[in-house]
């Protein structure tokens, strides 16, 4: 592990508060209240279901050390999103989630 | 509780924020400790925290920047991670587009996956809701996530290396957002979207910078629509 050089550092903090509140304004900020297409309204609907799932799934399949796949992180994925999608509940998927990941990472890991 | 004002609407965003400060509290937290082990001082951690505030897209641009990645190549990559919310903001748009644009600045600043993913499912459920009461109830999901978010920041920047080292913390990102997405598998082509965006997601890992994500999401949200009106079609 290298030391940061701080002129880089203050760039990319910089460059990346910036892009980044340029993507979350781009739309809200220039396009208001101008009406959008139907097509483009329709794939919108699934922005959410698309891209967090694409977020997670390398996480979960690659967790372990030098890319394998942790068996503890995968059980953890999988008691989420059923507990999510059996009571709608995001404490009850989160408190899912993290006692299968304790309780496995005892028993397995 | 029924919302009638928009001091009820951003209780009701308070409300179902709240559960997100668990998930963003530990994030933080690592994200603080990680950035300080990597020789960040406490300034320069909550400078990041408060100027960017994207989990994802900072911990990617710390373990670029140790891998002395082109300054460029970490710009580029973070807000690569970081592209959704433009899709985040143009799927808002059509609920908050007619509010003042100070308030949309302020909300964009603010726009993470909670506050997105939130918002957006109440304004759907309730499409009745004024601009006014969408805009409170959205900054009322804001709230105690940021402060937790800024808060933890510095506690994990301050507590440093002296976190026990076996927490496996790395995985609270993951079950956060499989949390927020497990209850929106309402439909059908809801379900095909995002095993669209997993399956691409996992074939696509390789392709550099992190664009793999966004053509996973692209085609997800193609699958979802194209579902969509398939159903549609049979139906009539």
């Amino acid at each position: 592990m290298t030391q940061i050089d701080q002129t880089t550092l203050w760039i990319v903090i910089f460059g990346l508060g910036l892009g980044s509140f340029l993507l979350r304004f781009t739309f809200l900020g220039f396009v208001g209240d101008r009406e959008l297409p139907a097509w483009l309204l329709r794939h919108l609907r699934y922005t959410a279901v698309a891209i967090l799932p694409a977020l997670v799934g390398p996480l979960v399949v690659f967790s372990g050390e030098n890319g394998d796949t942790d068996p503890t992180r995968v059980l953890a994925a999988i008691a989420t999103v059923a507990a999510g999608m059996i009571t709608k509940n995001v404490f009850a998927a989160i408190g899912a989630g993290a006692l299968t990941l304790f309780a496995s990472v005892y028993l397995l890991g | 509780m029924p919302i009638t004002t928009p001091k009820s609407a951003y209780m009701a965003g308070l409300r179902d924020g709240a559960p997100f400060m668990l998930v963003a509290g530990p994030f933080a937290l690592l994200f603080g400790v990680l950035a300080t082990e990597a020789g960040l001082s406490v300034f320069e951690v909550m400078s990041f925290s408060l100027v960017v505030i994207a989990g994802a897209a900072q911990f990617t641009a710390l373990q670029l920047m140790q891998d002395e990645a082109p300054t460029i190549i970490v710009l580029i990559s973070a807000l690569a991670v970081n592209l959704r919310v433009a899709m985040y903001s143009a799927a808002l748009t059509p609920y908050l587009g007619r509010a003042p644009l100070w308030q949309r600045a302020c909300a964009a600043y603010l726009l993470v996956d909670q506050s997105y993913a939130l918002s957006h499912g109440k304004f759907e459920a309730e499409p009745k809701l004024s601009v006014p009461q969408r805009m409170a109830y959205y900054f009322g999901t804001c709230t105690l996530v940021m402060i937790t978010w800024f808060g933890c920041s510095y506690l994990g920047a301050a507590l440093g290396t002296a976190l026990p080292q076996n927490l496996p913390l790395d995985f609270a990102l993951p079950i956060a957002f499989l949390s927020m997405v497990a209850p929106m598998m309402r439909t059908v082509p809801h379900l095909i979207a995002a095993a669209v965006a997993l399956v691409i997601s996992l074939v696509a890992v390789n392709i550099p910078y992190s664009l793999g994500l966004i053509v996973a999401g692209l085609a997800g949200m193609m699958a979802g629509a194209q579902a969509e009106l398939w159903l549609k079609g049979r139906d009539t």
